[in-house]
């Protein structure tokens, strides 16, 4: 879809905005800059309002993410049993630090503050894939299995 | 199914489901909410379901998936009704014996069967097994008989009838009535009576009224919302209506974080299926009743489950909390009355009028009513979900339920109520867990998170944990929780790399009392909770992080380092091989050493030395001149 289509789909009024922003973050990776005066017109608000909406929420970003994405949770429980040496350790794996995409834009990596899954932690997330009780051992096999990686699933 | 038109189709419509049920042998119920699929759920049912089709016993042996049964530690399992044989930690390749022994012979498998790991004691059954059996499953027991999926499955257990009876046998005054003689208070955090707001709301001028269920379940470590939502969508769904109808409002919004993509699928088939046969919309089950639901997804923000917020996010805004009064209830959505409760609190409104007030208030303590769900985590035997009435005591909830700390070691304290919450120390062990006790203890109930830690936990680093996270989600519109949040964590971070100085920890008592009393919210209020407890119950932990450069749980990393006991070393090779950064050199059979320069201090090597060797140390303090200057 476009993001004319998405807009055209969608209704009116500033309580779709967050929603909009959904389905543009989902169909493109990210949010394309130009399209946040399409969406304030479309929505009656100014492109301030939108601009400042998007980057308000994590969700949101307006540079493309990685082809993977590679999602850490550091809840409560997860942080307890060990989920901050698995982002020293993925860090290292990958070259890029959390929060940074792989200048090819082969991964991104991010953390997570609670993914709601806190008794299989420490708990990996490959593109919407769930890793549960990860120790620094598996993390080479769980990036294995990664497109772009280099190596068969 | 047709559209219900009177509340006596609702009751034909039940008799229907359960007359037309197939007889079977065996029922298999596989759980798979989010954390049942994440330890691989999944496979398991396919495999399960090929097995049946391959075995042609289709007729004989129903499968249901439900949603979460509490249990996560033993996912994926499984139970075989009639009998209740309880299988846990399954993969893919078990399935053809349990079909062969169990199912067809009526055998137990005993290496598939949980263990107790205290007593060794084999439990067969799931009734008879410690965790479940010293619970009070009320909202949570149709977890086990409900495929999310089939409305059916709700209404074949009563479901909607509370609805039923609160929309023909009752006012919406007496349905307010109700809720207050059972005493039902608010399982999102404060624990506000439900009743109060409901009225506030009812005889708040202004209209269309709007009722919210806050599923914006942020807290780190609790998810019982998320459970709830997709192991049984439709009793949240139903008091919700319950509660619109209470109070007059046309149209209701249920909040759910982003990180539940299984929840929003599960709210979102259970809405269609609740309007395509009348239960909302407009003249609900042929009353005058007209009441309709949206669900709005979240966007990351911590800060929009604060209920001010939350409505600035359903309006399409940044989730900026605002100045109350007025109150939600008085101006709230789109400046409209808005009543917000928390899931679990919905969840419990069709119980409620199902039970009676009494039958509600008979359970938990004088003012701390019904059950509440925790979600029992961190360095504890039995992981997972356990409903309890309020009032039990931690001991029972950790030992009885929980089964112990992990690895037999010590219990240190408890964190209770996520980042608003606070620390209790193993040994206030016998208090009760009810609104106010919690208070008195500087915690809150919160959304119900309980973070069991051991002795390997630091106190100090849980403080720098929860304010980063603070820090991190503060929405920035008041300073002293901007600027406040971040000077705390600023000098937490210091001592635990070892830069402590005198007077931080006054500092910081002072800095809690300027964020708690100069935030609008209940983030800035409460995120200095954590630090305050700590401060209050392992102050010699702080000291010992400034005044000798000592982290005594041996966590902090600048405080820390790893070392070979060169006469424990048997020169196995295995530290070596595991280290990530190359840094332990070493031949077999000759002793290793760690180049403490290259070190990353991840612990692959500590962990990984055989429990009978232990030659890799972690030292601290005094201790580390061990390794030299």
């Amino acid at each position: 879809m476009t993001v004319e289509e998405i807009l055209k789909d969608s209704g009116p009024g500033q309580r779709e905005l967050i929603a909009i922003l959904h389905r543009l973050q989902a169909e493109f990776g990210h949010i394309p800059p130009e399209s946040v005066r399409a969406v304030a017109r479309h929505l009656r608000v100014s492109p301030s309002e939108v601009y400042g909406v998007l980057t308000f929420y994590k969700a949101f970003t307006l540079e493309p993410k990685g082809r993977t994405v590679v999602t850490v949770c550091l809840g409560t429980a997860c942080h307890v049993r060990g989920g901050p040496a698995i982002v020293d350790e993925i860090e290292r794996k990958l070259g890029i630090k959390a929060g940074q995409t792989s200048p090819g834009g082969e991964f991104s990596l991010e953390t997570v503050n609670c993914l709601g899954c806190c008794a299989i932690g420490p708990v990996v997330v490959v593109n919407g894939i769930y890793h549960a009780n990860v120790t620094l051992k598996k993390i080479e096999a769980i990036l294995a299995t990664c497109p772009g990686s280099g190596k068969k699933p | 199914m047709r559209r219900l038109t009177h509340p006596d189709h609702l009751a034909a419509l039940r008799r229907q489901v359960l007359e037309t049920r197939p007889v079977r042998a065996k029922t298999i119920v596989v759980t798979a909410g989010t954390c049942g699929q994440a330890s691989g759920a999944l496979p398991v049912l396919d495999a399960l379901r090929r097995e049946i089709d391959l075995k042609r016993l289709s007729d004989s042996v129903g499968v249901v998936v439900t949603g979460c049964h509490g249990f996560c530690e033993m996912e994926p399992s499984l139970i075989i009704y009639p009998e209740g044989v309880f299988y846990k930690k399954l993969e893919p390749g078990d399935v053809p014996a349990i079909v062969a022994e169990t199912v067809l012979k009526n055998k137990v498998i005993p290496s598939l069967t949980y263990e107790d790991p205290a007593t060794g004691k084999k439990y067969p059954r799931q009734k008879d097994i410690p965790f479940y059996h010293k619970q009070t499953r009320l909202l949570t027991e149709p977890h086990f008989h409900i495929d999310p999926d089939h409305i059916e499955d709700y209404i074949a257990l009563g479901g909607y009838q509370a609805l039923a009876k609160a929309l023909f046998d009752m006012t919406s005054e007496s349905v307010i009535a109700e809720i207050k003689a059972s005493g039902l208070r608010g399982r999102g955090g404060a624990g506000y009576p439900t009743w109060k707001k409901w009225e506030i709301c009812r005889e708040a001028h202004g209209h269309p009224k709007y009722v919210i269920c806050n599923a914006d379940e942020g807290d780190p470590g609790a998810y019982m919302n998320r459970s709830l939502l997709e192991g049984n969508p439709h009793s949240v769904i139903e008091g919700m209506i319950i509660g619109a109808y209470a109070i007059g409002a046309p149209e209701g919004f249920i909040f759910v974080r982003m990180e539940y993509p299984v929840a929003v699928r599960h709210v979102n088939r259970a809405l269609e299926q609740a309007r395509k046969i009348g239960l909302l919309g407009p003249t609900i089950l042929g009353s005058e009743f007209h009441f309709d639901i949206h669900i709005v997804r979240g966007a990351g923000a911590f800060v929009s489950g604060e209920e001010t917020s939350l409505m600035a996010s359903i309006e399409g805004k940044r989730a900026f909390p605002r100045q109350r009064p007025p109150f939600p209830a008085q101006e709230g959505l789109w400046g409209k009355p808005t009543n917000i409760n928390n899931v679990e609190t919905w969840a419990n409104v069709p119980l409620i009028i199902n039970k009676g007030a009494p039958g509600f208030a008979g359970i938990g303590t004088e003012k701390s009513k019904g059950t509440k769900i925790f979600s029992l985590v961190g360095k504890i035997n039995n992981t997972g979900l356990v409903e309890v009435p309020l009032g039990l005591t931690l001991r029972e909830i950790v030992h009885d339920i929980g089964g112990g700390v992990k690895n037999k070691k010590k219990l240190k304290a408890v964190q209770v109520g996520g980042p608003s919450g606070g620390c209790i120390p193993a040994d206030k062990i016998d208090l009760p867990i009810d609104y106010d006790s919690l208070l008195q203890a500087g915690a809150i109930m919160g959304s119900g998170g309980l973070i069991v830690m051991d002795e390997d936990t630091c106190m100090v680093d849980v403080a720098r944990y929860f304010l980063s996270f603070t820090q991190e989600e503060s929405c920035g519109k008041c300073v002293p929780c901007r600027v406040g949040t971040r000077q705390m964590c600023d000098i937490l971070t210091r001592i635990t790399r070892g830069n402590g100085a005198d007077g931080d920890l006054e500092r910081l008592e002072e800095l809690a009392v300027t964020v708690r009393t100069g935030s609008l919210c209940g983030l800035g209020q409460t995120a200095p909770n954590p630090v305050s407890t700590t401060l209050r119950y392992f102050r010699d932990e702080y000291r010992a992080h400034i005044e000798d450069r000592r982290c005594p749980a041996r966590v902090c990393k600048d405080l820390i380092a790893f070392y070979i006991e060169p006469d424990k070393c048997t020169g196995c090779l295995l530290c070596r091989d595991s280290c990530p950064v190359k840094a332990i050199s070493g031949q077999r059979k000759k002793i290793h050493v760690i180049d403490q320069a290259a070190c990353v201090k991840c612990g692959a090597c500590f962990d990984i030395c055989p429990a009978k060797v232990r030659a890799v140390s972690r030292l601290t303090g005094a201790d580390r001149r061990k390794i030299g200057p």
